[in-house]
């Protein structure tokens, strides 16, 4: 169960994919439906002992991991907590009472509360200066011969070189994104799901970390 | 792991006719004024329907005044009271935009008879 003496706003999952519902008076809301924890708290980080408040927390999935290394073995054990794929970290309170093994559900969400979403963004492989950074690009007829090149990426003889930074076409995504505010539209604490209004960075099976936003 | 279809089921109404295009329908459309709300009833030929779970939609057609009036209702939504089937049409495909380039009797259906 959720732990009341934990304050703990943070917890993994995975990203279902995204539908409409509707409500009451027939308007239709965009949700990303996503499948979170349970999560389980594998260690506390103190001031005193790691020089900030956090706590740790692991996704208990289903299939356990194959492999584990001898380190983080260790480390699970030390929490008597069975070895997970991923791992994260949520700051909290230094009041925060959380114990390594407790477990963490999808009801510490609340419907109408604000959460932000970290996941890795879909890749977009590599891509131009238009789409990648913004650029606007040339005119496409009337002869102009410039249609979405870069264009100048600095000056000549002085400095003769270009300068560190200068945004070029390249691989594009698969970084880490959050997206800030989403609405909680439903919590469904029975099948572990978690309704937002929204998009959610990443593809559908996604694993994404959704944590109370400031 | 959880499959959207599942998370959708609950959202998905029942008790819907089966329909499908070339049908004639009847759609009761709940409609706000203020603080009333009255039913408003759409008739036309169903011309596509598409999509899958909650977000299916279904397109009606019909000619008001000489004028085509389409109008695209989300399935199954709560502004829908109610879709009655008037008539079943006999058409060999699954959308049927062609009918907008058609009037008067080459827009017409055949009445589908099942066996």
């Amino acid at each position: 169960m959720s732990a009341d003496n934990s304050q703990t706003k943070g917890l993994l999952g995975r990203k279902i994919g995204m539908t409409q519902i509707y409500t009451e008076d027939g308007a239709a809301v965009p949700v990303t439906v996503l499948e979170i924890g349970p999560c389980r708290v594998v260690q506390r980080k103190t001031e005193a002992s790691d020089g900030y408040e956090a706590v740790q927390i692991g996704l208990v999935e289903s299939r356990p991991p194959r492999r584990v290394t001898e380190a983080r073995r260790g480390h699970f054990k030390k929490a008597g907590v069975d070895p997970m794929r991923h791992l994260a970290e949520v700051r909290v309170d230094a009041t925060d009472e959380s114990q390594p093994g407790d477990e963490i559900e999808v009801s510490i969400f609340e419907v109408g509360s604000r959460v932000d979403v970290i996941g890795t963004g879909k890749g977009k492989g590599f891509q131009g200066v238009m789409r990648r950074h913004g650029f606007g690009g040339g005119r496409a007829t009337h002869g102009s011969m410039f249609h979405r090149a870069p264009g100048s990426v600095g000056q000549s003889a002085s400095p003769s070189r270009v300068f560190p930074g200068m945004r070029f076409p390249g691989r594009m995504g698969g970084k880490r994104v959050t997206t800030k505010k989403l609405v909680v539209v439903k919590v469904d604490a029975e099948n572990r799901l978690l309704y937002l209004r929204g998009a959610v960075p990443g593809a559908r099976s996604g694993l994404v970390m959704v944590r109370s936003s400031v | 792991m959880h499959d959207l279809q599942q998370v959708e089921q609950e959202y998905v109404r029942d008790g819907l006719p089966d329909f499908r295009a070339g049908d004639t329908v009847k759609v009761h459309v709940r409609v706000r004024e203020g603080a009333k709300e009255r039913i408003q009833i759409f008739q036309g030929v169903v011309i596509a329907r598409r999509g899958s779970g909650t977000r299916e939609t279904f397109t009606v057609r019909k000619v008001s005044g000489g004028i085509g009036v389409e109008r695209i209702f989300p399935l199954h939504s709560p502004v829908i009271g109610q879709i009655e089937v008037v008539r079943r049409g006999k058409v060999r495909r699954a959308k049927l935009y062609y009918l907008r380039k058609l009037r008067g009797r080459a827009a017409r259906i055949e009445e589908r008879r099942d066996r």
